[in-house]
């Protein structure tokens, strides 16, 4: 379509009256660099007296954005040396885009400083920054509370399609990971069990293992986790585009509460459905379990199946199961709470979601631990 | 700045689009001279944006084609239209500038790209630009952190950032106030003036059309096609199609045969 340019040509004399003549050639096309300023600026510095810079464009042919750039520097060297900027020679389209360049006054305090802070102030900042957050996170959960206060009384704004929509895609939709993910926790448990069990020739204990582990902590762990990844996720990132595109703000402006509207039908769904997928997680975990002990280990299903119950207690099954709907609150909170806090562009979007699956895994992950602690104390 | 071989910059030829089996718009012709500003004009929902997005190369048409400098742009390969490409610009509705990149990043990407300057004339180059649109010192703000209007303008300097040979506005005055419509109005003429490049502009702004319009095309969504074509200014003074003269007289031609407003 377009010939390869020719070469730009520069050359840069001195003419009678203090003139620096810039003569310029061929083709200024800027796509494989031009001629560099610099030795204008030299030929300014080398030559005595100068008091004007005038310019040759003849043999100019063609040119794009380049030449501009070029004529623009040249503008500041004149205006730096004090020089007399002649204009005139330039052909006609190239001082029309040169004045259209200088036409609009340069914002001087939008230039932004990238000098970066100084350390202490760098830690005051994000001293300040995390006490901003936990502010943040403490009020989200007041408005939670009175949002389910309101709730009770019966007063909150908000449509229960949203809560079963929001229900089926946490709950039924989840079940195929759940599951996948479950039966390989049980799998996982009961082959380390057996290895090591047997070895005391005990490999009957395999099936309190698989049983205590699975209903105490892995079924409804596991199960948090996943749902941080999947639900929490979807959920940062659908109310950061809400915020994004202002629907948020729109809420506000009919005087909805976007917490009782948003956040309330999201937290009721995962507390109901968090601790039924708890329940389904330890059956199918114990599956995993019961597949291995007895095809591998020869323990009869009958046995495996006794000793199992006799494991599983009341007060760890509850246990699990109350810490499943924990779990529920902890997705469901750090979700919205990122998609509410997000920035209004696409980039502060996968900010939100990062930050709401990263959150949410520690806070399980670390309450987990309390848990553990706290009935270790209380002989649970 | 290139070499006019071909008088018509852009020829559309035939051009039918459609959304599966249903046809938006049949046998639409156009010629389109060098340096000319082409508005595509017509009521809301009539195909205008899909008009353009087909010549931007964004959808495919059902039949017929567009030419540029006597070269078919969609019967030619991948590659060409790719090439071809690069030698537009276009200024999306909202800027659609990349949010998390500065604007002197958005203009550096595509020199970044397709060009082999190094990364200082990037930056003049980029300085430049926003330079040309008014927005000299805003080279490290983020597109949050402007305003509406600055980001169509810093839209504009992205799409001018390969010194097109054509540039596309889809509803550049859409959402500005009527002083920033018409300085973006002027730049748009200033531009053609001074870059010798094409403008086609999808809007229905009357006072864009008559200020800058060199041509035009008015769709139809009743009849699904063309209805006119050629200058709006004398579109408003000849044209005996009562529709179009509506359009044109924000309904007002009923009542009275007034008198064309004067560009300014």
């Amino acid at each position: 379509m377009i010939p390869e340019p020719s070469s730009a040509r520069l050359t840069v004399r001195r003419s009678e009256n203090g003139l620096l003549l810039v003569e310029m050639a061929g083709d200024w096309i800027a796509h494989a660099g031009l001629p560099d300023v610099d030795v204008v600026e030299k030929e300014l510095a080398a030559s005595g007296v100068v008091k004007a810079m005038g310019f040759e464009a003849t043999g100019l042919e063609r040119w794009n954005s380049g030449l501009i750039t070029f004529i623009l520097k040249c503008h500041a060297l004149c205006e730096q040396h004090h020089l007399e900027f002649q204009a005139q020679t330039l052909p006609a389209s190239v001082a029309k885009l040169i004045q259209l360049a200088q036409a609009a006054p340069e914002k001087k305090d939008a230039a932004r400083s990238v000098a970066p802070a100084p350390f202490l102030q760098r830690v005051g900042e994000s001293g300040l920054a995390s006490w901003a957050g936990a502010t943040a996170m403490l009020t989200f959960m007041g408005e939670n509370v009175l949002a389910f206060l309101k709730l009770v009384q019966g007063r909150a704004q908000f449509r229960g399609a949203d809560m079963l929509l929001v229900m089926q895609e946490c709950g039924p939709q989840a079940l195929g990971i759940v599951a996948l993910i479950n039966f390989l926790i049980g799998l996982i448990l009961a082959f380390v069990g057996a290895t090591e069990l047997t070895r005391f020739g005990a490999s009957i204990y395999t099936a309190d293992l698989v049983a205590v582990a699975t209903v105490r902590e892995m079924g409804c762990l596991m199960t948090g986790i996943i749902l941080c990844g999947r639900t929490g996720a979807a959920f940062a990132a659908q109310l950061g585009t809400m915020k994004v595109n202002q629907e948020i703000e729109a809420f506000q402006t009919f005087g909805i509460n976007p917490v009782e509207f948003l956040v309330l039908p999201r937290m009721l769904a995962l507390i109901v459905m968090v601790p039924l997928l708890c329940v389904f997680a330890d059956l199918i975990s114990i599956l995993g379990g019961f597949l291995v002990s007895t095809m591998m280990l020869n323990i009869t299903p009958a046995l495996y199946i006794h000793r199992t119950l006799e494991a599983i207690t009341l007060t760890s099954f509850l246990l699990g199961i109350f810490k499943g709907g924990y779990f529920g609150v902890v997705v469901a909170l750090t979700g919205c709470l990122r998609g509410m806090q997000c920035g209004t562009n696409a980039a502060a979007v996968g900010l939100a979601t990062t930050s709401a699956v990263v959150t949410g895994i520690t806070v399980i992950i670390a309450s987990d631990g309390l848990f553990a602690v706290i009935c270790n104390a209380l002989n649970f | 700045m290139a070499a006019a071989a071909h008088e018509n910059k852009i020829e559309i030829c035939d051009l039918t689009m459609a959304y599966g089996s249903f046809v938006v718009m049949r046998n639409i012709n156009a010629k389109i001279k060098r340096a000319e500003i082409f508005i595509i004009m017509g009521g809301s929902g009539c195909g205008k944006s899909t008009l353009l997005r087909q010549m931007i190369g964004l959808k495919a048409p059902a039949q017929g084609d567009i030419v540029y400098d006597g070269e078919a742009f969609w019967k030619s390969g991948e590659d060409e239209r790719r090439k071809r490409l690069r030698t537009f610009g276009v200024l999306f509705q909202g800027g659609a500038l990349w949010s998390s990149m500065t604007l002197a990043e958005n203009i550096s990407l595509p020199l970044g790209e397709y060009t082999d300057l190094g990364a200082a004339d990037i930056r003049d180059i980029a300085r430049l630009k926003l330079a040309l649109v008014g927005l000299k010192g805003f080279e490290d703000y983020y597109p949050a952190e402007i305003s509406g209007g600055m980001c169509k303008r810093a839209g504009l300097a992205r799409a001018l950032a390969l010194d097109p040979e054509v540039l596309f506005f889809d509803e550049p005055s859409a959402g500005l106030d009527p002083i920033s419509s018409r300085s973006l109005d002027e730049l748009i003429l200033q531009l053609r003036d001074s870059l010798g490049a094409t403008f086609v502009v999808v809007t229905h702004e009357l006072a864009s059309i008559f200020t800058i319009g060199d041509n035009s095309v008015f769709l139809d969504p009743n009849t699904r096609t063309m209805r006119a074509q050629g200058n709006p200014r004398e579109l408003l003074k000849n044209s005996t199609d009562p529709y179009v003269r509506e359009f044109l007289t924000r309904g007002e031609s009923a009542l009275t045969s007034a008198p064309p407003p004067t560009p300014a």
